[in-house]
C-alpha cells in the first residue's frame, strides 16, 4: 500500500534517477515500475512474508538520495574494519554510492575488474547488461523491483575465466546520514569458467539515525569455478534491512555462501541458489544472535534443476529479550535431477520465555534417486551441561557463555577464511557479553 | 582437619517426593567413605544435593563444609570451595573443548580465591602432568567435553578434572559403573594417588569391587533416605556375599 507514494516519487523525479546511474540499469526500469505496480511492496498476507512486514518497512517518510548528493563518510572509522591479519582488497559503498577509497592501490589479476557498478556499466555496457538484473526476480518480490527501479549505483566484479583472485574482496557498506535515509544496493558478482573469488560484505551504520536499506546481489558462478560469500551485519536497532541473494551455479561449481547477523534491527534476507549444471555444490549458512526486540528472518530457496548436484545448509539462531526470529527453507528437487545430495538444519535457542523463533523447512521432490534431509529444532540451553559446568566452578555466565558459543561456533567454523574465522569468533563472544551493543558501526569493532 | 563434613539430618526431595529422610554423616580430612545400598535408596540424591543440583530440593537439616554453610552457596562456589563430584553419567558438551572448559574451570576458581588466571604454560604443564596420572591421551583435550568419549574414557576424564581441580572432598558417584577392570584399575590408582591427609573421598557404589582398589575406612548402608549402617570396611565384604536384605531386616527389627 505504501508503493503508490514511491511510485509516484519515481515518475515525478524518473529523469533525476536515470541522470545519477547508468544506461544498462535504465534500461531495466520500465519493467521494474510494472511489476512494483502489479505485486507491489510484500507484507503478511504473502506465507513468505508471514512473520516480516515489509511492506511496513517503508512507510514512513524516507529521505532518499536520488540527486546523488555528495554524502560524506567518515573512512577513518570504516577503517577499523580491517580483519587483523587479513589483507584484503578493500571497497566502500557509501550509503548508497560506490565510494573511491583512500586505502593503498589495489593490484587485481589480469582482466578482473571491480568497482562502481554505474562506472562499470558505462565503460563495459555489453558485459553488464548481459548479467545485470538477470536474476534478481522482479516478478515475485516487490522489492527485487523497487530496488531495480530506485538503484542507481552499487559494486561489480567481474573475473575472467580461469582467473583466480587470492585476496579476498571486501565490501564495506556503510550507513551515515543525518536524517533517515533509504537506500538501494546493487551488487553484481560474475565469475568465469574456472574462476575463484572470496568475497566479504561488511554492512555497517555508522550514524544512530533509521536506516532502510534493499539489496539486491546477483551472482554469476561459471562452470567450475569456486566463490566464498560471508555476509556480515552489524548494524544497530534503528536499521531495517532487506537482502535478496541470487545465485545462479553452472556445472562442477562451488559456492559457499554465509549470512551472519551480529547485530540489527529488523531484518529480512532472502537467498535464491539455483543449480543450473550438474555437479555444482553449494554450502548455505547463517547464523543470527538477537535480543531486546531485534528481528531476524532468512527464507532460503534452493533449486536443484541438474543431477549430481549437492547443497547443504546450517542456519542456527540465539534469540534472547523479546527478539523474534524466522527461518523458512526450501529445496527443490526438480524432475531428472538424480543424485541430488540435500541436506537442511535449523536450530535455534531461545534464552527467554519472550523469545520466539518461527521456523519452516521444506522439501519438494521430484526425483527418485536422492539423498535429502532437512530438520529443525528450537530450544534452550542443556541444563545438564549449564550444571555440569557449575559443579566445575564455572559460573553460571560463563558456562551460559560457553554453550552459546558452542552453538554459534559451529556455523562460525564453516567459514573458510581463517582469520575472519577468528575474528568472528571474538566478535560473537564480545556480542554475547553486551559488548556490541553501543554498536554503531565500525567503532565497536576493533 | 576433624569434621571436613558434617551433615545433620539432612531431607531432600525431588519433584515433590520425599528422598532423603534425615541423613547424619561426618566425613574428616583423610578419610574414606563408601556409601552403599540398594537401587533408590536415594546414594545419587544425596551426592546431586551436596553439590546443589537446582533440580533438588533440600526440605530440612543442615551440611557444613570446612565450617561453612554448604547450602547456602551456589553450585559453583561450593566448587571452589573444594567440593568435587564424579558424576555418574558426565555429560557431552558440543563444541565445548576440554581445553577451553578446563581453563575457564581452573581460572574461574583462581578468581574466587583472588588470583590472576593461570599462565598459559604453566596451563599446559599442569594438563599433561595430569593427563598422565589418568592416561588420558592429549587428543582428548582438543574434542569437545565428553562427546564421542568410551565409558571408561569418560570416567577417566572425571578423575582427570579431579586432579586439575584438586578438590578436598570428592564424591564418585559409581565410578565403577560402566568399566572393565583395566579401566577400573587406572581410575582407582588416579583416586590413590590424590588421596593425602588433608583431602577425602566419597564412594558410591553397588559393589565391592571397586572397594578392592579404593580402601575405605568407613562403610555407610544408605536405605530408603536413612544411613542404617555404619562399619568399617568388613561391612562392604559382608554386602557382597550376603546382599542387603539381613542388614534392612535388622534395621527393620530394630525399629519394632
Amino acid at each position: 500500500m505504501f508503493e503508490k507514494n514511491y511510485i509516484e516519487l519515481f515518475q515525478e523525479n524518473r529523469a533525476l534517477v536515470e541522470r545519477g546511474s547508468s544506461g544498462v540499469m535504465n534500461a531495466l526500469r520500465d519493467r521494474a515500475l510494472e511489476s512494483l505496480k502489479t505485486y507491489g511492496l510484500p507484507s503478511k498476507k504473502l506465507e513468505e512474508y508471514l512473520h516480516t512486514d515489509v511492506s511496513a518497512w517503508f512507510e514512513p517518510d524516507w529521505g532518499m538520495n536520488l540527486a546523488r548528493l555528495d554524502m560524506p563518510v567518515d573512512m577513518a572509522q570504516a577503517f577499523r574494519c580491517n580483519v587483523p591479519n587479513l589483507s584484503t582488497l578493500m571497497y566502500f559503498l557509501a550509503n548508497d554510492s560506490y565510494a573511491e577509497s583512500h586505502s593503498a592501490s589495489r593490484v587485481l589479476p589480469d582482466g578482473v575488474i571491480a568497482g562502481s557498478l554505474k562506472e562499470i556499466s558505462d565503460s563495459n555496457p555489453e558485459l553488464v547488461s548481459e548479467y545485470y538484473g538477470r536474476l534478481a526476480d522482479l516478478d515475485k518480490t516487490g522489492t527485487a523491483a523497487f530496488n531495480t527501479l530506485f538503484a542507481q549505483d552499487g559494486f561489480m566484479v567481474y573475473v575472467p575465466d580461469g582467473v583466480c583472485v587470492e585476496k579476498p574482496l571486501q565490501l564495506v557498506t556503510l550507513l551515515q546520514s543525518k536524517v533517515d535515509l533509504l537506500v538501494n544496493r546493487r551488487i553484481l558478482v560474475v565469475l568465469g569458467r574456472g574462476a575463484q573469488l572470496k568475497m566479504l560484505l561488511c554492512d555497517h551504520a555508522l550514524s544512530a539515525n533509521s536506516f532502510l536499506s534493499t539489496q539486491v546481489i546477483e551472482v554469476f558462478a561459471g562452470q567450475d569455478s569456486r566463490f566464498e560469500l560471508y555476509d556480515l551485519e552489524e548494524t544497530h536497532t534503528r536499521n531495517h534491512r532487506v537482502s535478496e541473494l541470487y545465485i545462479r551455479q553452472e556445472a562442477g561449481s562451488w559456492v559457499h555462501a554465509d549470512s551472519i547477523t551480529l547485530n540489527n534491527g529488523s531484518t529480512r534476507n532472502s537467498s535464491f541458489v539455483t543449480l543450473a549444471g550438474r555437479g555444482a555444490s553449494l554450502s548455505l549458512n547463517g547464523a543470527a544472535i538477537a535480543d531486546s526486540s531485534q528481528h531476524v528472518d532468512n527464507l532460503t530457496f534452493v533449486d536443484h534443476r541438474e543431477p549430481d548436484c549437492t547443497s547443504s545448509e546450517l542456519f542456527k539462531y540465539v534469540l534472547d529479550g523479546q527478539s523474534t526470529g524466522a527461518f523458512a527453507g526450501k529445496v527443490l528437487v526438480r524432475p531428472g535431477s538424480q543424485r541430488t545430495v540435500s541436506q537442511q538444519t535449523n536450530r535455534n535457542i531461545c534464552l527467554t520465555r519472550q523469545a520466539r523463533m518461527f521456523t519452516q523447512p521444506q522439501l519438494e521432490i521430484y526425483a527418485d534417486d536422492v539423498k535429502c534431509s532437512h530438520g529443525s529444532t528450537v530450544g534452550q540451553l542443556d541444563d545438564n551441561a549449564m550444571f555440569y559446568m557449575r559443579q566445575r566452578g564455572i559460573s553460571e555466565k560463563e558456562a551460559r557463555m560457553l554453550l552459546m558459543l558452542a552453538f554459534v561456533a559451529e556455523v562460525i567454523g564453516m567459514v573458510e577464511l581463517d582469520a575472519l574465522r577468528d575474528r568472528l569468533t571474538r566478535l560473537v563472544e564480545k556480542r554475547f557479553r553486551g559488548e556490541l551493543s553501543q554498536c554503531e558501526g565500525c567503532r565497536a569493532c576493533r | 582437619m576433624n569434621n571436613m563434613l558434617e551433615i545433620r539430618d539432612l531431607q531432600a526431595s525431588v519433584a515433590d517426593k520425599q528422598i532423603l529422610k534425615g541423613i547424619n554423616l561426618t566425613v574428616n580430612a583423610g578419610e574414606v567413605h563408601a556409601i552403599m545400598g540398594p537401587n533408590g535408596s536415594g546414594k545419587s540424591t544425596m551426592s546431586n544435593v551436596l553439590v546443589g543440583h537446582p533440580g533438588y530440593t533440600v526440605t530440612g537439616g543442615s551440611v557444613t563444609f570446612k565450617g561453612k554453610d554448604l547450602l547456602a552457596m551456589p553450585a559453583e562456589d561450593r566448587s571452589h570451595e573444594g567440593l568435587f563430584l564424579s558424576f555418574q553419567y558426565p555429560v557431552e558438551i558440543p563444541g565445548v573443548s576440554m581445553t577451553n572448559f578446563m581453563r575457564t574451570a581452573i581460572n574461574e576458581k583462581r578468581k574466587y580465591q583472588g588470583l590472576p588466571p593461570m599462565a598459559p604454560t604453566d596451563f599446559l604443564k599442569l594438563i599433561k602432568e595430569k593427563r598422565d596420572l589418568v592416561k588420558l591421551d592429549a587428543k582428548f583435550m582438543n574434542r569437545s567435553v565428553n562427546e564421542g568419549f568410551s565409558g571408561g574414557e569418560k570416567k577417566r576424564n572425571e578423575i582427570f578434572q579431579m586432579a586439575m581441580l584438586e578438590p578436598s572432598l570428592s564424591i564418585l558417584d559409581e565410578t565403577d559403573s560402566g568399566l572393565d577392570i583395566d579401566a577400573l584399575r587406572i581410575v582407582a590408582d588416579g583416586v590413590n594417588r590424590l588421596k593425602s591427609p588433608e583431602t577425602a573421598v566419597i564412594v558410591i557404589t553397588h559393589y565391592q569391587r571397586l572397594l578392592d582398589y579404593i580402601k575405605p575406612d568407613i562403610v555407610h548402608v544408605l536405605y530408603q533416605g536413612r544411613i542404617i549402617r555404619t562399619a568399617g570396611p568388613q561391612l562392604a565384604l559382608e554386602l557382597e556375599e550376603r546382599g542387603y536384605d539381613w542388614v534392612i531386616k535388622e534395621f527393620e527389627e530394630s525399629q519394632k
